[in-house]
């Protein structure tokens, strides 16, 4: 590329590409530290956009969304300002699996979002592509802009999203754009691949948005919000974000929808072959749906606003590639959907990213010192999955940059450190999405729990204050004492307990033996909340204390199994593999283990064993050489 | 947290004395549940290193007289505490054996673990560490190998059905709660009760099928081969003298070969039938040699029948270039030494590989066949068929995955009892789902996300 000779130039200490999900955190994370951030988008009218679904969280998401503002994220602070409708969905499940979901102003987040950026000290904005990256000696050292412009910084952090090489699909219509017609990042993968990093190509999509006053919303399911809400930040009370909500709408697509899907599938890309990235699974479009699953006779369709003060409605299930005129037909067989006006078309869109097996726990290149990645770019999928690989990065930028210890979330702290570990150690073979059932200590990573397990090291990190971290401190000790009182207060044998018990549908105590309170609340019939009637001497808990409580002592035995689990986990995970290791030259290893340890690089044992193709027997060997390395 | 660990030590030979060891932490209380001295006592452990006479009691019975020492870690070949017991070497009483000590708490060891304890604990020599790596590799490798080629093949059908249910019913839970708005748990759990309720009934029968020896094909398997005419047939008949006892496979178990299975002193030789060798030679020359061949691949020993009234050909060649290349233990049978001689052994010791053990006999006459008997015995106590301990443990340790996996199918039962919601049954589905892959040699990885995305139609 032609650069003029009178560029101007600058030095930073951290500089951010990109200002979506994971951008945000990333140099919010680094400028709340005390350095100098620079973050480059290619509009700064999109910063904090939401391309596709117009809400925050939702399963094992809403453990993200909390877990980042247990370490001091500010996603949770943002939704909790902007949402227009709250639902924790599995309620009736255990707590392992509730999961908060906030319907957002679009506008608002986005809004909130640029105030937030604009008014933090140390950080500047920037519009500008950033083409290329500044590489010395394995280091990075800065990124130049494609106005030729050179930005010297210490740190770099990745997070181009969907933007690289983009290209926006539906039907035989294909433009090189970002989402919403943004102008897509077009530079930089050339400099990622002549910098040796190996790129792919994903594809994922979004449904179409209707007109509001197109839509007979009298032939549809009234989908409304929860009346008691819960914040998802621990800094927030539920008075503190009571609001009017607002109603989704749930319709259903149906044999004539389909009809017209299966006529006209030689017209979607996706089957012609036009689309080349791979797609997620999880996500699928309407046309893969009704072509995967012949049988099934309907499928749901959520119908969501984009907010208050737009009249675009989100067709939810109807992500799709197919052409303009299929997609209006379609949507016109649905109930409700009749005369529907189409604003947006849905559309498919391709985009460079890299296999994230390059990248260090901490997000760092292992190959390019300083350089860090973050968000869709590494293969990930979805705003709240950006978000805390962003923060993650942009901590650890920073703390590299003062000389301090870097920070890594592992499995047993969070889904945070379940998403990353798996993004590093496994390639994924398309975008990556959190699930609770990746999640191997599921019953310990509660989104109820997050600060319990995340509040301190946000403090020692330095983005919890003082304040916040002190009122953390006191809700533990109030946990532990409540705890310790349920299992010493003692519900003796008499009428008063036996008539509670009937009435709750519990048995009766057996005549003159007691139980304590704590053994009560293990029956699934009973709760701390309702023993509140029998327990005069209660104290007056927060209702985060309340909750903590009942969960601790109701499961207590699973959790206790849990963390008996952990350990062995921890032990395997505290065993160091050397950064140089030699592999290739380690007798006894199989062949495949060699090769995919030798690329993979583990950090340490516990990692090693989640490589797939490296065995028990493996591991061993591996043991063997590291005690053989203690002795010697 | 330690696991104590159990194997027998000596190898599954028949000889005068078997050992098995136990070590780790639990090794002193596990002897104290199942050994009394003469008078009916709990041994005194108090000092190290003594040797106790006594007996090991099960529920069922004493079963074996034996002597027991004991050793106080770090003092023991591991470095931890360690009990040897003594017994009579009895293939069959060392199993038992091992198997009440395994009932009593131990695990039984995975391949080349006490030698892996001993290294970590510092008690070998640091020059032997590769030397250890290797044998655990190996030794592995072998056992995967073995456990999953002998288990029948119907068996390996029935856990690969199991692990396909409980896979479904976790992925269909899974899905539902990853996407509640579209996947319903209402009711589930009678469905998921009947269903763990089947799959426990059905582990159950896979264990006392594992306790009868039926799981798995225990033994040499071994396959003869030759020309058609060569006297396989005659050869097979021989040795299933009628004095002998003879199991034959149970029917019905489709995706096995035909197997006889010949008793030599405790030793058992599976023959396979590949080729029909009981069947009319003109069968034989329509499956031809390329079958038996095959077969061949997986055997631990190969009898090569000649027939010594012919001179070698073709046929001869094809089966003498396949030996030669393989690695295959095998015995060269001349066979037909009461009709007039047109092979010597030296022209065959030419055309054949070194190490090859050779025998004449008339297998028509019966004559010969006591001395081949004896070889093949003495091929196995020299250690040349070497087959039997990775087949016992890797039996051993199926039936433990099968005790686990009942176990956790049973806290499912528990946890649907005690009114727990859906997400509390995953964690003990995919434990039963990862015991009976170990008995597949297949791991987990990915498999329930692939199922929940292959079997349900999720989100946005």
């Amino acid at each position: 590329m032609k650069h003029s000779d009178r560029h101007i130039e600058y030095t930073y200490d951290v500089a951010v590409v990109g200002a979506g999900h994971a951008g945000i955190e990333a140099c919010l994370a680094a400028a709340r530290l005390g350095l100098k951030t620079i973050v480059f988008t290619v509009s700064v009218d999109s910063i904090g956009l939401m391309p596709c679904n117009p809400n925050i969280g939702g399963t094992s998401k809403g453990h993200l969304v909390c877990e980042l503002d247990a370490l001091g994220g500010e996603m949770g602070k943002c939704i909790d300002r902007t949402f227009i409708q709250s639902k924790l969905l599995n309620r009736s499940k255990g707590p392992a699996v509730h999961s908060l979901r906030a319907q957002a102003d679009k506008q608002a987040y986005i809004g909130e979002m640029r105030r937030t950026l604009e008014n933090t000290p140390c950080l500047d904005i920037r519009q500008a592509e950033v083409t290329e990256l500044m590489v010395e000696d394995g280091s990075v050292t800065g990124v130049r802009t494609a106005s030729g412009a050179v930005y010297h910084a210490k740190r770099v952090v990745l997070c181009t999203g969907v933007y690289l090489n983009a290209r926006c699909i539906y039907g035989e219509v294909s433009e090189y754009t970002g989402p919403n017609g943004l102008r897509a990042a077009n530079g930089l993968t050339a400099s990622l691949i002549a910098n040796g990093i190996p790129v792919r190509r994903f594809k994922t999509g979004t449904p179409a948005r209707v007109d509001r006053r197109s839509i007979d919303f009298s032939e549809m399911e009234e989908q409304k919000g929860d009346e008691l809400i819960r914040p998802f930040s621990f800094s927030n009370e539920p008075e503190d974000i009571e609001r009017e909500q607002v109603s989704c709408w749930l319709t259903y697509t149906n044999q004539e929808t389909h009809g017209i899907i299966r006529d006209n599938i030689d017209r979607s890309p996706l089957f012609s072959g036009d689309i080349k990235g791979t797609g997620p699974r999880y996500c699928p479009s309407i046309e893969d749906k009704v072509m995967k699953f012949p049988d099934k006779e309907r499928h749901q369709i959520f119908v969501e606003p984009e907010g208050l003060y737009t009249n675009e409605m989100y067709l939810s299930g109807m992500s799709s590639s197919l052409p303009e005129d299929v997609q209006e037909a379609m949507i016109r067989t649905m109930p409700g959907f009749h005369h529907a006006h189409i604003v947006r078309n849905a559309y498919a869109i391709e985009y460079d990213c890299i296999d994230a097996t390059v990248l260090k726990p901490t997000l760092e290149f292992k190959e390019i010192s300083g350089l860090y990645a973050a968000g869709q770019i590494n293969g990930s999928s979805g705003y709240e999955e950006a978000a805390v690989q962003g923060f993650m990065a942009g901590v650890n930028a920073a703390l590299s940059a003062l000389g301090r210890e870097e920070v890594v979330i592992d499995r047993s702290q969070g889904y945070i450190g379940v998403l990353i570990d798996d993004l590093v150690t496994k390639e994924s073979l398309e975008p990556y999405r959190m699930m609770t059932s990746r999640a191997e200590y599921r019953l310990l990573l509660r989104q109820d729990n997050a600060d319990l397990r995340l509040r301190k090291i946000g403090h020692d990190i330095g983005l919890v204050s003082d304040e916040e971290y002190e009122r953390f401190l006191q809700k533990c000790s109030q946990i532990e004492s409540e705890i310790g009182r349920m299992r010493t207060t003692i519900a003796g044998s008499n009428e008063h307990i036996n008539d509670f018990l009937r009435r709750h549908g519990s048995s009766e105590l057996p005549d003159s033996k007691g139980v304590s309170f704590a053994e009560l609340i293990k029956r699934p019939e009973l709760s701390y909340e309702l023993l509140s009637e029998i327990d005069p001497d209660r104290p007056s808990l927060s209702w985060r204390v309340r909750e903590q409580v009942n969960i601790e002592i109701k499961y207590e035995g699973y959790i206790r199994r849990q963390r008996q689990q952990v350990e062995q986990f921890r032990k395997m995970e505290g065993k160091k593999l050397p950064a140089d290791m030699d592999y290739k030259s380690l007798k006894g290893l199989r062949l495949e283990a060699q090769q995919k340890l030798d690329r993979i690089r583990p950090e340490n044992i516990g990692q090693a064993s989640r490589i797939s193709g490296v065995s028990p027997a493996d591991i061993s060997v591996l043991l063997i050489y590291l005690e053989q390395k203690r002795h010697g | 947290m330690t696991e104590t660990i159990a194997a027998i030590a000596t190898g599954l030979t028949e000889s005068g004395i078997g050992i098995i060891r136990i070590s780790g932490p639990e090794s002193y209380d596990v002897i104290r549940r199942i050994f009394h001295t003469g008078s009916g006592k709990v041994p005194d452990l108090e000092e190290s290193h003594r040797v106790h006479h006594g007996y090991i009691d099960v529920s069922r019975g004493t079963l074996d007289e034996v002597l027991m020492i004991n050793m106080k870690g770090p003092r023991s070949y591991t470095g931890e505490d360690t009990i040897e017991i003594d017994c009579h070497g009895g293939v069959l009483m060392m199993k038992r054996i091992l198997e009440a000590v395994l009932e009593a708490g131990a695990r039984l060891a995975e391949p080349g673990e006490f030698t892996k304890r001993a290294f970590l604990n510092g008690r070998i020599d640091l020059s032997q560490a590769e030397a250890v790596a290797d044998i655990i590799t190996a030794k592995n490798d072998r056992a995967i190998n073995a456990s999953v080629a002998q288990l029948r093949g119907s068996i390996s059908e029935r856990i690969r059905r199991l692990r396909e249910i409980i896979l479904e019913d976790t992925a269909y839970i899974e899905a539902a709660l990853d996407d509640p708005e579209h996947i319903e748990l209402e009711g589930f759990s009678e469905k998921l009760e009947a269903d763990v309720g089947d799959a426990r009934r059905e582990i159950e029968r896979l264990i006392r099928s594992s306790e009868s020896g039926r799981l798995i094909k225990e033994g040499i398997n071994t396959v003869i081969l030759g020309k058609p005419n060569a006297g396989k047939s005659s050869l097979l008949n021989a040795l299933l003298r009628e004095d002998r006892a003879i199991v034959t496979d149970i029917a019905g178990t489709t995706r096995d070969t035909l197997t006889e299975s010949i008793n030599l002193n405790g030793l058992s030789l599976n023959i396979a039938d590949t080729a029909g060798i009981r069947d009319t030679e003109d069968v034989v020359e329509r499956i031809g040699v390329e079958r038996a061949l095959k077969a061949a691949e997986s055997a631990d020993l190969i009898i090569y029948v000649v027939d010594g009234s012919v001179p070698l050909d073709d046929p001869d060649r094809q089966i003498i270039d396949w030996i030669n290349a393989s690695d295959k233990k095998c015995l060269v049978i001349i066979n037909k030494n009461d009709l007039e001689q047109n092979i010597s052994e030296s022209e065959l010791r030419d055309a054949i590989r070194q190490d090859m053990d050779m025998l004449s006999i008339s297998a028509m006459k019966s004559e010969g066949i006591e001395e081949l008997e004896k070889k093949i015995e003495d091929m196995f106590s020299r250690g040349d068929i070497s087959f039997n301990d990775e087949v016992f443990i890797s039996s051993e340790r199926q039936k433990q995955s099968l005790i686990l996996a009942d176990r956790s199918l049973s806290n499912v039962e528990e946890s649907i009892g005690a009114g727990l919601s859906e997400d509390f049954y995953t964690i003990d589905l995919m434990d039963a789902y990862t015991e009976l892959g170990h008995i597949l040699g297949e791991s987990v990885d990915e498999d329930l996300v692939d199922e929940i995305f292959g079997k349900f139609c999720m989100g946005k």
